[in-house]
């Protein structure tokens, strides 16, 4: 499949930006999405294929226009919710109540 | 995440992964104590100076250099480096003739136990798209020139193989310490979009 995600070799894409004395994580919920990611990469079983295809779902503007964090929330989320660890009903009611400043 | 509570400038993936994490902690999935320990791990604990102790021990030791580069992954766990995204180790070495650097052209795949975390400019859309076909211009910009008789060789790391560049060492160090030497290894000159210097 030959979509966004494969950059090998495409032009005009400017310059190459850099960071002086980088952190690891730029928001404290990057941390917590790759520490997410890691806790549950066992017990779920990803494989890469499958973390890699949902990525390949993400629509291309989407695609390079959110953070890598983001990326890998969108497959993992897609992952959980697959082998049935949450459903889309839980995660949204979740997001709507934190939304509107529930804890 | 409790230090923030759905303040009105919380960004939607900031909540997504708050929403994620309280659901899998309520079903007892996770420990939110355990993501704590994985955070400050990347933060303070993996990082470039691991593979620079690699390198450094490998311009010091012949034997050593020869075990990296016919089974990196064994000679980088000599050292206690291993695990995530270091299972399939590969490292190329830089000489007076090549100059090799890396890049995942498909995402962001990147060797954890002994680089941290990748930073953004390797996982840019200018990198990857451009290190595969013009390497010396990306070079150029990260203030690496090469004479026209060195060949550059681009790595594109595959699912399971992690490249690890061996820097040259520089000339003017043969006083150094395998501790000082490793003091001059850096980052990017373990990606390969730099050489390292002696000061």
């Amino acid at each position: 499949m030959n979509g966004i995600h494969d950059l090998g070799g495409m032009h005009g894409l400017g310059p190459v930006l850099r960071e002086d004395n980088e952190p690891a994580f730029h928001e404290p919920w990057e941390g917590r999405a790759f520490a997410l990611f890691a806790s549950t990469f066992v017990f779920a079983g990803y494989t890469v294929d499958e973390f890699r295809h949902a990525i390949e779902k993400i629509a291309p503007a989407h695609y390079l226009e959110s953070s890598y964090y983001e990326h890998w929330m969108f497959a993992f989320e897609e992952a959980l919710m697959k082998r049935g660890f949450v459903t889309r009903e839980e995660l949204d009611a979740r997001i709507a109540q934190l939304k509107n400043g529930g804890h | 995440m409790n230090q923030s509570h759905g303040s009105a400038t919380e960004s939607n993936a900031s909540i997504r992964v708050r929403a994620l994490e309280s659901l899998l902690t309520e079903k007892g999935l996770i420990d939110p104590k355990a993501l704590d320990a994985l955070v400050d791990t990347y933060e303070t604990k993996i990082g470039p100076r691991n593979g620079a102790k690699v390198v450094a021990r490998a311009w010091v030791d012949p034997a050593y250099k020869q075990r990296l580069l016919t089974d990196a992954t064994a000679a980088i766990k000599e050292f206690g480096f291993s695990g995530l995204q270091g299972e399939d180790m590969v490292v190329v070495e830089n000489t007076a003739q090549v100059h090799n650097v890396v890049v995942c052209t498909l995402c962001s795949c990147y060797p954890w136990p002994t680089l941290g975390l990748p930073p953004v400019w390797y996982k840019s859309a200018p990198y990857r798209a451009r290190v595969v076909s013009d390497p010396r211009s990306v070079l150029k910009e990260f203030g690496t020139e090469l004479p026209e008789t060195v060949e550059v060789r681009t790595w594109d790391t595959t699912a399971e193989l992690r490249y690890l560049v061996l820097p040259e060492r520089p000339s003017g160090t043969e006083h150094l310490s395998e501790a000082q030497l490793a003091d001059l290894v850096t980052r990017d000159s373990m990606i390969g979009v730099t050489k390292v210097s002696a000061s």
